[in-house]
């Protein structure tokens, strides 16, 4: 173990070295930059940034090409916040969509996104979990209950209701806006 | 208290660190120079002046330091009392920091304890440089993250090799109920915070389907509310505010709600509390452990009179007192702490981003493969260029055409440089030949 501290020369005032005394980029910002350049987007998804230099905050648009929701159009918000890795980014889903695990204010029920969220998942990790909600919607885990029962019973209308909805139209009481590309 | 009185008082320290022993360090010599070095000059920063820093300070005054300064942004509550022994009833709503200071220096003569009642983020690189041991006590990891950023930050390297006196030792503590941790940082030489950030716990959270279909639990009704029912209706206009009554009965009551309908028993204010700010009661035993135990280390580094913690304790107190000690592995390829600022030799600053990629891509020293480069230029996150995102390819490709002195680069710039073929980022600096 090395001596840190000569006490000979134990004053500490002012002669220090010439460091950088600029502020360094926070940890999460030098993730995001990593986690960015390393992101291997699957063809069917692209991305928006409102602001460039804010790599923190952007969208991911996905539209499937295969599956119930072929055609469509998706776009998720993602909110990178000071303490990533440690916490997930925020992500909600912008287009309404009639999807068993995503409700009508957009919230997703992916599991990466909360309580199986570790830090050395990335951004690649949630893209990959968010195009697979639409190749795979779960009627196990619901948030779109209505949904997710339809699904459970009745596949052929649950297509349908897909096609409606992405075209825009009602489902039940609930209005979806097309979302057709 | 006079010199002889004072003398009989740190006669224990004394004996520790005027003559040898068996567990000293190697480089340790025993002689009366320690001490006066420990009264004298040693620097220490308490961060933190809740459970944890109440205890530190008035362990490290005990000891015989004298030159600390503490900083935390928390007024005083009420609910903070049973532990928090430098502060009274009449103390309610001033600064923690302050507060703490006052009583440390009334109570402990000679000590002289310098407060900050601001945030860890408004001190300038200057002010952390100043310290010969960092002692934190925070029960926030991006406040710890910060800290052990600022000190990597610090961090001096000559033709990379690094400046041990540009080191400052954090020494880092937590506790959370009848838990509690330990570690000591060297940055740069022993695995820093983000090394291992796994080994701090996530917050609970529950799956989103079942807070939303199948609560069960109390808490799943009061997450419920907080990340839907809030964001729908959001009745005050504004996030959430733990601290802000009206925000916590709005949630009780929505909460309350839902766990009548869905026959759940159990949901009280305090839960509801408890929940949105995330608290975990506080053990005072608990506090005083650990802290004593982080006063430990910081002797042992200022004095040398014996081997630093390597490198991370764990304790509990839940069945009978447990601790393990073990030593954390260094991330080779650590953002924070891995050295890597590499130099890339120009002629002028006008050489234009296109071609200094093309030296970071073709350059046999560097060889990288789609850098994407960000910098801090006056204050402000720049994104310079992006190769591998469309999207942003096409915002920052018009800077491919510009000249570093165009885009305010300078010698002083850090480059953030990331690349697929690198497991860490970089820091890259051009430096100029004239
Ligand atoms: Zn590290």
């Amino acid at each position: 173990m090395i001596k840190l501290f000569s006490l000979k020369n134990a004053k500490k005032d002012g002669e220090s070295p010439k460091t950088g005394t600029q502020k360094k980029a926070s940890a999460a910002q030098l993730r995001i930059q990593k986690d960015i350049t390393e992101l291997n987007l699957p063809k069917t998804c692209g991305t928006e940034f409102p602001d460039p230099d804010d790599l923190l905050t952007f969208k991911l648009i996905i539209c499937p090409d295969e599956g119930f929701y072929k055609g469509g159009r998706f776009v998720f918000s993602f909110k990178v916040g000071p303490n990533y890795p440690h916490e997930p980014p925020k992500v909600k889903c912008e287009t309404q969509v009639y999807h068993p695990n995503i409700d009508l204010e957009g919230n997703v029920c992916l599991n990466i996104l909360r309580e199986d969220w570790k830090p050395v998942l990335t951004i690649n990790s949630i893209v990959y979990g968010l195009q697979y909600l639409f190749l795979e919607p779960n009627p196990e885990d619901p948030l779109n209950k209505d949904a997710a029962d339809v699904l459970q019973n009745n596949r052929r209308m649950f297509e349908q209701n897909v096609i409606k909805a992405m075209r825009g139209g009602y489902i039940g009481q609930c209005y979806f806006q097309r979302c057709l590309k | 208290m006079d010199e002889e009185n004072l003398h009989r008082k740190l006669s224990s320290l004394r004996k520790i660190l005027e003559r040898s022993g068996p567990f000293c360090r190697p480089d340790f010599e025993p002689s009366p120079e320690s001490l006066k070095f420990l009264m004298q000059n040693c620097k220490i920063l308490v961060v933190g002046a809740g459970g944890l820093g109440c205890e530190c300070l008035k362990n490290l005054a005990l000891m015989g330091f004298r030159q600390m300064e503490v900083i935390d942004m928390d007024v005083i509550d009420l609910s903070n009392l049973n532990r928090q022994f430098l502060f009274r009833h009449k103390d309610i709503g001033k600064s923690k920091a302050v507060t703490a200071a006052k009583f440390i220096n009334d109570r402990i003569p000679g000590c002289n304890v310098t407060p900050h009642f601001c945030r860890i983020q408004d001190k300038e690189p200057e002010f952390y440089k100043q310290f010969h041991i960092i002692l934190c006590g925070l029960d926030s990891i991006i406040a710890r993250r910060w800290i052990n950023s600022m000190l990597t930050s610090l961090l001096v390297y000559n033709d990379d090799q690094l400046d041990v006196s540009s080191v400052i030792p954090l020494i880092d503590g937590g506790t959370e109920g009848f838990k509690g941790n330990l570690r000591v940082i060297l940055p740069g030489l022993t695995p820093c915070i983000e090394c291992s950030l796994d080994l701090y716990p996530p917050q609970i959270t529950y799956p989103l389907c079942t807070i939303a279909n199948t609560p069960r639990l109390p808490e799943h009704c009061i997450e419920y509310v907080k990340v839907v029912q809030w964001p729908r209706e959001n009745p005050f206009d504004c996030c959430i505010d733990g601290d802000d009554p009206q925000h916590i009965t709005w949630i009780y009551e929505k909460s309350n709600d839902r766990a009548l309908h869905f026959g759940i028993r159990g949901l009280t204010y305090r839960l509801v509390q408890g929940v949105i700010k995330n608290i975990i009661p506080a053990v005072a035993s608990t506090n005083a452990i650990i802290a004593s135990m982080c006063c430990t280390e910081v002797f042992k580094v200022a004095t040398s009179c014996s081997a630093s913690l390597n490198n991370y304790m764990v304790f509990s107190n839940t069945d009978g007192i447990y601790t393990f000690s073990y030593e954390a592995e260094k991330n080779e390829n650590c953002l924070s702490c891995s050295h890597s600022i590499k130099e890339v030799p120009l002629k002028s600053l006008d050489v234009k981003l296109k071609e200094f990629i093309d030296i970071l891509k073709y350059d046999n020293a560097f060889q990288l493969k789609n850098p994407s480069i960000t910098a801090k230029i006056s204050g402000k996150n720049k994104t310079l260029y992006v190769e591998n995102i469309a999207s942003l390819e096409e915002q920052t490709r018009q800077n491919l055409s510009k000249s570093l002195f165009e885009l305010g680069i300078s010698n002083q710039t850090d480059l953030i440089v990331a690349d697929s073929t690198a497991p860490s980022t970089f820091t890259f600096k051009v430096k100029v030949s004239d």
